[in-house]
């Protein structure tokens, strides 16, 4: 009796031994073969994307877990067409990647999550094979930097203008542009003070004042640039930039830093400077394309401006540019 | 009222006498209770995806209210892996007792002062003021559920018997409570047979069982409250005169020995509890959830203190006051001792309907979780069964007001006649009265429900 008890008892003993060592031991063989790489989206105050580095392999998937463990935060990568995908506090989104070139990836937020949401970027360093050598993504050298600009330099021009300039009226002006300024190079590289001096110098608007210049100068800006364009540039301005930079252009969004100076420095930042007044003539006349365009891919350095290079495609950041613009030279036909 | 005994069928008698079958089950329940704990410190903090919640908030939970507790009272107690290390460590053992040394741990007895269940009152109301965290994120929930492994541990170690489950134990303390309503029952067959049973093993233990764990001697039961339905007094009765009874619902509730007032004050506690948490998590006051889930701030402060206010004082006294009213009512019933707390039984069926009501909204909403987590536990991307992409769906969202609406209205009736019982233990012809006015108050609450529910 008393045998078929402890019989009974070391059966049990080795039962239950049997099932917790089984417990764990399916636990950290099932780690090891986890399929998934696990991303914390929070704010950035409090660590932005967790892990912020990945690596992956071209041509195999990647798989995430995407979670936000605070508020609403997007997930895009730069420079891919992957719509991106919202992250709802309390829900986990899977998204598989499948990188097809090597290169280095630039994941972020695309919900105005908090102050600092431009912070939230994170690296995906994709390695293998390259599979068509043409391939020109992150690391190839931005115009700004072959020509030369010095995006930090100041460039306010001094300028009158009594009314803004109007492409329609420069249209209607009996006045043809000579050709040796109807150029691709012009539009991208000078600035429209730049092209407003050249037009002033020029014998045939002698006959022209200032602002019907100006005029001209807005119609030459608008000719390079569409309807369509403009619609892309609007988006990708509303989604990106108009939390800073304002809805209307002119710098006073509800990112953007107090006048006063009177905020916290650990959440703005110490040397940041108020986002950019895209209705502002005289900084805006003496802007090229071309310094735009650096300072959209580069960002502004410490200023508070985040970088785009690595996130919009060059398709993007010329919209984007066509739209900047549009504060200073409004489409003719008053649709945007 | 008639009973059954399923003792009497031979093969069920020898299923709960034999110590395998309720072991297997505790043990694996253990298991369950491990991984849950695992899951919640380890796996994803994405509580719909994590074993921890899915598993104990929504698979057990809705088994618990929805099921154990209606139908088996105290089952869950019976498999309860909570109080198992704790109690293999006293009794030196994992089955039945073996030889003759003492328990280990100090053996000591429940300070007498606390020989009630305020401590669970008080334990349930603390963990209630947490549970919009509790609930959701699988970190808290991990560590409450250790929390108690340690706790039952800890008392198996200083006191005698489980101290735990019978005093300290927040979800035993309702599950007694409710039990009372059960279709089951532990009882002995013959009160005289005990009486003439001079060693009480049933009590004290023997080589064939141990002393009941609970420290309730079965010859007194008269409700399910106290009894673990442990099964242990019916291996260590010699006399065979333990039974398990098929009887009525709510046999208990018309039983005027034995009411309390630390048991009146569960009813409001998880009467109140259900309104407020139906209020927090179904409700459309977003501000509400933010302010239930901001632990520590001051809004949440102040939501501690209207909880508590609203559960230990307006409740109580909307009710003591409907009582008094009552007595107005029909003063001859006044031979009803202790009114407050007699009438306060009446509100367990409707406090239970008010769970049940509950849970199914978030149960049903919630329980094809369970699949994609069943293949992928610890949201580690495993796909052990094929069903992690299985997405949520809720189910019979049609149809749950419609129930929710019938167990309330079933609910109310039943606190109605349980309460027209209790006034007629007055033995006056007239003492009916006496209850309008509590019928007035389970009306009122039942109409707030109704409100949270499909208003």
């Amino acid at each position: 009796m008393v045998i078929r008890r402890l019989m009974g008892e070391w059966s049990a003993r080795l039962f239950l031994i049997l099932l917790i060592a089984g417990l764990f031991a399916a636990i950290l063989f099932g780690r090891r073969t986890a399929q998934a790489v696990e991303i914390h989206a929070v704010m950035p105050e409090r660590g932005g994307w967790l892990p912020g580095n990945l690596t992956a392999e071209v041509n195999v998937p990647l798989n995430l877990r995407l979670i936000s463990d605070d508020v609403l935060h997007g997930f895009a990568v730069g420079q891919q067409p992957w719509p991106a995908v919202d992250l709802v506090p309390g829900q986990m989104t899977e998204l598989t990647l499948t990188f097809d070139e090597p290169g280095t990836y630039t994941y972020y937020c695309t919900r105005w999550c908090g102050l600092n949401h431009w912070r939230m970027r994170g690296t995906i360093e994709v390695k293998g094979e390259e599979n068509a050598p043409s391939f020109t993504g992150p690391g190839s050298q931005p115009p700004f930097m072959t020509l030369g600009l010095d995006l930090d330099q100041p460039h306010e021009v001094e300028v009158d203008l009594d009314r803004p300039p109007s492409a329609d009226l420069g249209e209607k002006l009996d006045f043809t542009i000579p050709t040796r300024f109807a150029t691709r190079e012009i539009y991208f590289e000078e600035t429209p003070y730049q092209f407003w001096q050249d037009l002033r110098e020029d014998p045939g608007t002698v006959s022209l004042s200032d602002i019907e210049i100006w005029d001209l100068v807005a119609f030459v800006w608008q000719s390079e640039t569409t309807l369509e364009s403009l619609e892309f540039g609007q988006r990708l301005y509303d989604q990106n930039c108009a939390a800073c930079h304002g809805e209307n252009g002119d710098g006073d969004g509800v990112m953007a830093m107090p006048e006063t100076g009177d905020y916290e420095p650990e959440v703005f930042g110490e040397s940041l400077m108020p986002p950019g007044d895209f209705t502002d003539s005289q900084k805006m006349l003496g802007a090229s394309t071309a310094l735009l365009q650096g300072k959209i891919m580069r960002g502004g350095m410490g200023t508070g401006m985040p970088y785009w290079g690595t996130i919009f495609t060059d398709e993007e950041i010329d919209a984007l540019i066509d739209y900047i613009w549009s504060f200073q030279f409004p489409f003719s036909n008053g649709e945007l | 009222m008639t009973r059954y005994d399923l003792t009497r069928i031979p093969i069920a008698k020898a299923l709960l006498v034999n110590r395998w079958p309720q072991f297997l089950v505790r043990a694996l329940a253990l298991i369950g209770f491990l991984f849950a704990i695992v899951a919640g410190l380890g796996g994803t903090p994405v509580g719909s995806r994590n074993f921890s919640i899915v598993f104990v908030w929504i698979a057990w939970w809705a088994l618990l209210i929805l099921v154990a507790v209606p139908l088996l009272g105290r089952g869950w107690c019976t498999v309860c892996p909570i109080p198992m290390p704790g109690e293999w460590l006293q009794n030196r053992a994992l089955l039945g007792p073996r030889g003759k040394k003492p328990p280990f741990g100090l053996g000591r007895k429940w300070p007498r002062a606390l020989r009630n269940i305020w401590v669970q009152n008080g334990a349930f109301a603390l963990m209630a003021l947490f549970s919009a965290v509790v609930l959701t994120q699988p970190g808290v929930t991990a560590v409450l559920l250790a929390s108690f492994l340690f706790l039952a541990f800890g008392a198996s170690l200083i006191f005698e018997r489980r101290a735990f489950c019978r005093y300290m134990c927040p979800v035993g303390g309702f599950i007694g409570l409710y039990s009372q309503t059960a279709p089951i029952e532990v009882r002995v067959r013959d009160t005289a047979v005990c009486a003439g049973h001079t060693t009480k093993t049933c009590y004290t233990g023997s080589e064939d069982g141990f002393g009941c764990p609970w420290g309730v001697f079965p010859g007194g039961l008269v409700k399910n409250t106290y009894c673990g339905a442990c099964l242990e007094c019916l291996r260590t009765c010699p006399l065979d005169n333990i039974a398990i009874n098929i009887r009525p619902v709510g046999a208990d509730l018309s039983q005027p020995r034995g009411r309390k007032l630390d048991e009146a004050f569960k009813a409001f506690i998880m009467l109140g509890s259900a309104f407020v948490y139906s209020a927090v998590m179904l409700g459309p006051w977003g501000q509400l959830k933010t302010t239930a889930y901001a632990i520590g701030s001051l809004p949440w402060l102040l939501y501690v203190l209207v909880f508590l206010a609203f559960v230990f004082v307006f409740l109580p006294g909307l009710f003591y006051l409907s009582t008094r009213v009552g007595q107005l009512l029909a003063p001859a019933g006044r031979s009803l001792p202790r009114p407050f707390t007699a009438y306060a039984y009446a509100l367990v069926p409707l406090g239970l309907a008010a769970w049940i009501a509950f849970s199914l909204s978030f149960v049903l909403t919630n329980a094809s979780y369970i699949l994609p987590v069943l293949s992928d536990p610890l949201g580690w991307g495993w796909d052990l069964l094929g069903t992690a992409g299985y997405s949520w769906t809720p189910f019979f969202t049609q149809t749950i007001p419609v129930a929710q609406t019938l167990v309330l209205v079933v609910g109310l009736a039943w606190a109605g006649i349980t309460a027209r019982r209790i006034a007629q233990e007055g033995n006056h012809p007239a003492a009916w009265r006496q209850a309008i006015p509590n019928n007035l108050f389970c009306l009122l609450v039942t109409v707030g429900f109704l409100w949270l529910f499909v208003g």
